[in-house]
């Protein structure tokens, strides 16, 4: 792949970016980046049987950004000129007391990240807009011979490619290729009248290939085939506390919600979460571990380096139930004195760093499955989820989900509609009684919001028991 | 001034420039978007500046037609090269598609003729520290009122302006100006004896500076509902009657919104397809979407794709008069636009309300309250537990509980359920308090009945 750090692609030498950087880096800032991205997405979506809609965006920019203390000076533009450099430069460095005075910053040593979690060349992103159709038609197809009661199926495929290249005045000047695309089913169902509708999806930093390895796209298409007629069968949820046990995979969302918002270090720095005082305290039982592992080959969260540069890295966050780490930010970290931690993220050159999550999964445990379900005499088994969110500082979270069903005598039975489960995060996994040995990760469709931005994340659990949360039906 | 004036002429030449590229490069119609706008938004937390944020962009969005085919592109990169291969690699890629035999721009004599002034746009601009100020004040005021608020995340002021030049090759050419302003603020209070936290937020947002709410009067709404979330405990599970808080019942008007747009009906992906003149509400229930509001947030003077917005009636007295339309969609189920097209640059439109509301009853938000013996308030809801093609409702919500016709005491960690059809054929009484403080709005809404999960 060669040189990461594609400096010319923006039209600019390393000395036109040194000497930026110098002039944001003035004596009162303590911490200087430029984030230079330049990103194309492509779309194409199919519903009623047609491929009708392609769409392409090409966007390119610069952000530049200066710390002091706690305050933060963020500029950026979409012109890649010196002047605009300079006029953003100056824009960062208001925030700092000392109006100007360019610092000459020592020659930063130009780097490559030390591994490549997705070798996927540019070519195995962009492919032809035939290609993508006919993955869309096979879907349309393969949902609709699923069965006759499929009257819509919707698909959309996306792809992004997208160079950045970090400079920073610690010294870093560091450049990455972060390839992403995903792959979205959705089905309408109907029968006597009633509709219904069921979703899946998938993909991660990953080649064109990946929807055809097993005939992955035929099987999104089933599966979202498979909810949509399944859910015409559902009857009411129940409402209030009640033991749930939570399918392996996407599921994990509720340890997203739960409790890798409220490890966000800034919210702890601040004080306003509802873990901030926490640490090396009991969050759990003793039967959860729980990592985010930006390092893993391939995956929709994974990062071979943050938006600062930083290696990301695998976070223990609670051990054996345990709270024992936050993710971090240079700027959290620094403020915290606490390590960094590789989190550091952002959602494009508009958008100023955050500690944001990058994968987040339990660990496995012991227990089988089966054993599990078999253990709970009333309550309910939920395998997939749509959205989720938090209120960090009091803690409470919902998830919900779209697909259950109700487990009666250590059996599962009948499908329910779907139902948001409400909890509290610091709260409910000391009522983790049972983790499964059945570790999985979510297939590679979520995406999280914070502060207006949306950044790829990937969640993974195993099948574990929730001994009791109130679930939001509408049956007594 | 000569200066804008000259940048002017020169986005609306570019369109016409790029549309007559794209002519010759195969489309058979086209259209242009053209957005440009600055921002400037300052956060301060604890009286102190935490982040300041500047910036200027733009962007460029290019739909062409190939006959009955059509894709969309867009940049940020304006030089000429870049355009020139944006125009080609739009028509090929609209030849890769297939043919989708009602596709096209709206009929060429349906373009929006007259332009009324709306009055979106207030040329006012703060300078830095001025920004600084509304920002600390509006913080301190939420810091200042009651000694229970013991952090916050932060007091925040924002402003920003922009234009959009539409263009397409029925000869309309387009634009208009827009601003706005906006304030919040987020304390962080505590319960002196659990050590409990809670947080809230107020804000206001307006196109014009001066009709911005002060900053001493933000920050102590926001206040006010933060403290008096402490203490809150879960209730019982039960089925209560749940009055709405009107900032948050405009929620229930989105999710309207969402059911009644053209493209989840056409799809079959609304709980609404079908109900057109049937009863959705009681004949007290009548929802409007207005995209002519002078200096409404949603107000505009044409849609995006260029057609003249409107009022529409979408509830009349109870009944569904009316969906949400752009050409596409109305093509799809055999109607006329209503000229609701939204469209962000790159995307192709879709539709979307303007500014859309519930038209005001006469009872106070606390004569609301009053009818109450026991059920809930709820002043704050999360989650995406709404399933638009069935209607089926479940949410996670704070409030607080009615006990007699008062409110008795905070409550949190609990879910409401119930079928969006239900709710709005179950709405008891509209409030008289409508405020906007975006394109949605509602007044205070009781629902007759829903399932409240608790402990």
């Amino acid at each position: 792949m060669g040189e990461l750090v594609q400096l010319a692609s923006f039209g600019l030498t390393e000395g036109e970016v040194l000497s930026a950087l110098g002039r944001v880096k003035v004596r009162d800032v303590d911490y200087a980046d430029l984030y230079f991205e330049s990103c194309v997405s492509e779309s194409v979506s199919m519903e009623e049987t047609l491929v009708k809609r392609a769409t392409k965006s090409v966007s390119q920019g610069v952000g530049v950004r200066a710390t002091a203390g706690e305050k933060t000076g963020f500029a950026y533009s979409d012109e890649l000129t010196k002047k605009d450099l300079e006029l953003a430069a100056d824009t960062a460095r208001y925030i700092a007391n000392s109006p100007s005075g360019a610092q000459a910053l020592p020659a930063p040593v130009r780097q490559r990240p030390t591994r490549d979690l997705y070798p996927v060349e540019r070519v195995q992103v962009e492919v032809a807009t035939a290609d993508r159709v006919a993955l869309l038609n096979a879907i349309d197809a393969e949902a609709r011979r699923y069965d006759p009661r499929i009257k819509n199926v919707m698909a959309s495929f996306n792809t992004e490619y997208k160079v950045v290249v970090v400079a920073t005045s610690d010294g870093t000047l560091i450049g990455d290729v972060q390839p992403l695309s995903r792959l979205q089913v959705t089905c309408i169902a109907e029968e006597k009248g009633q509709r219904q509708s069921g979703s899946f999806g998938g993909g991660g930093r990953v080649g064109f290939e990946f929807y055809h390895e097993g005939d992955r796209h035929l099987r999104f298409a089933r599966e979202a085939a498979r909810e949509a007629i399944l859910n015409l069968s559902a009857v009411d949820a129940p409402a209030g506390v009640m033991p749930v046990v939570l399918g392996g995979g996407w599921p994990g969302i509720l340890l997203h919600e739960a409790i890798g918002h409220g490890l966000e270090a800034d919210f702890n720095r601040k004080k306003t979460s509802a873990f901030s005082t926490l640490l090396g305290k009991r969050v759990a039982s003793d039967v959860c571990t729980i990592v985010d592992d930006g390092t893993l080959p391939g995956r929709r969260g994974s990062l071979n380096m943050d938006d600062e540069g930083t290696p990301t890295s695998r976070t223990t966050l609670i051990e054996n139930g345990i709270l024992r780490g936050y993710i971090t930010d240079k700027l959290n970290a620094r403020l915290m004195g606490i390590p960094v931690t590789g989190n550091g993220r952002r959602e494009s050159y508009q958008s100023v760093v955050l500690p944001r999550m990058t994968n987040t999964f339990m660990l496995a445990g012991t227990s089988d499955p089966d054993e599990i379900i078999r253990s709970v005499d009333r309550g309910l088994y939920a395998v997939s989820f749509g959205g989720g969110q938090v209120d960090i500082t009091n803690g409470k979270f919902v998830f919900s989900a779209s697909e259950a069903y109700l487990i009666e005598g250590g059996k599962v039975t009948r499908p329910v509609k779907g139902a948001t489960l409400i909890g509290s995060g610091p709260e409910i996994l000391t009522k983790v009684s049972m983790v499964g040995h059945d570790l999985k990760l979510d297939e590679g469709i979520g995406t999280c919001g914070k502060d207006g931005q949306s950044v790829p994340v990937g969640v993974g659990l195993p099948t574990i028991r929730i001994d009791e949360i109130t679930v939001g039906g509408t049956q007594r | 001034m000569n200066q804008q004036l000259q940048q002017r002429d020169g986005y609306s030449q570019l369109a016409l420039d790029l549309l007559a590229k794209a002519k010759r490069s195969g489309a058979t119609e086209a259209d242009i978007i053209i957005a440009e706008g600055e921002t400037f938004s300052v956060q301060v937390r604890l009286g102190a500046v935490d982040r300041l944020t500047k910036a200027r962009e733009k962007h460029l969005g290019l739909r062409v037609f190939v006959g009955k085919r059509s894709a969309s592109t867009s940049t940020s990169d304006f030089s000429p090269d870049s355009l020139n291969a944006l125009v080609a690699e739009t028509c090929t890629l609209a030849k890769a598609v297939v043919e989708d035999p009602v596709s096209g721009l709206p009929e060429a004599d349906q373009m929006a003729g007259e332009r009324p002034d709306l009055d979106l746009y207030d040329p006012t601009r703060l300078n830095t520290e001025q920004q600084i100020d509304l920002a600390k004040r509006v913080e301190a005021a939420a810091m200042s009122t009651d000694e229970r608020v013991t952090n916050s995340e932060g007091g925040d002021f924002d402003s920003s302006s922009g234009r959009v030049v539409l263009g397409n090759s029925h000869g309309f050419l387009g634009e208009y100006q827009s601003s706005s302003f906006s304030m919040s603020a987020s304390p962080v209070a505590t319960d002196p004896e659990t050590g409990a936290m809670q947080r809230d937020s107020w804000y206001d947002v307006q196109r014009k500076f001066s009709k911005l709410n002060s900053p001493e009067a933000v920050g102590l709404e926001a206040a006010r509902r933060t403290v008096r979330k402490l203490g809150a405990r879960k209730v019982a599970t039960q089925r209560v009657p749940v009055v709405f808080d009107a900032d948050i019942a405009g929620s229930l008007m989105g999710n309207l919104c969402g059911a009644v747009s053209g493209y989840s009906l056409y799809k079959g992906a609304s709980f609404l397809a079908g109900q057109l003149d049937k009863s959705l509400a009681p004949d007290y229930v009548t929802v409007y979407d207005d995209g002519r509001i002078v200096g409404g947030l949603g107000s505009r003077p044409f849609d995006g794709e260029g057609l003249p917005t409107r009022k529409t009636t979408v509830v009349e007295r109870g009944v569904l008069k009316s969906y949400l339309l752009d050409t596409y969609s109305g093509r799809k189920l055999g109607m006329a636009s209503t000229g609701n097209a939204s469209r962000s640059v790159g995307e192709n439109p879709s539709a979307g309300p303007t500014n859309f509301y519930l038209a005001p009853g006469s009872k106070t938000a606390q004569e609301i309250i009053k009818t109450v013996k026991q059920g809930l308030y709820v002043t704050d809801l999360i989650g995406f537990g709404i399933n638009m093609v069935t209607g089926d409702y479940s949410r996670g919500a704070s409030g607080f509980w009615i006990e007699g016709g008062e409110l008795a005491y905070p409550v949190e960690e609990i879910t409401i359920a119930g079928n969006l059809k239900d709710m709005f054929a179950g709405i008891e009484m509209v409030g008289s308090d409508l405020v906007f403080r975006g394109r949605i709005a509602s007044p205070t809404v009781k629902i007759a009945e829903m399932m409240v999960a608790g402990s």
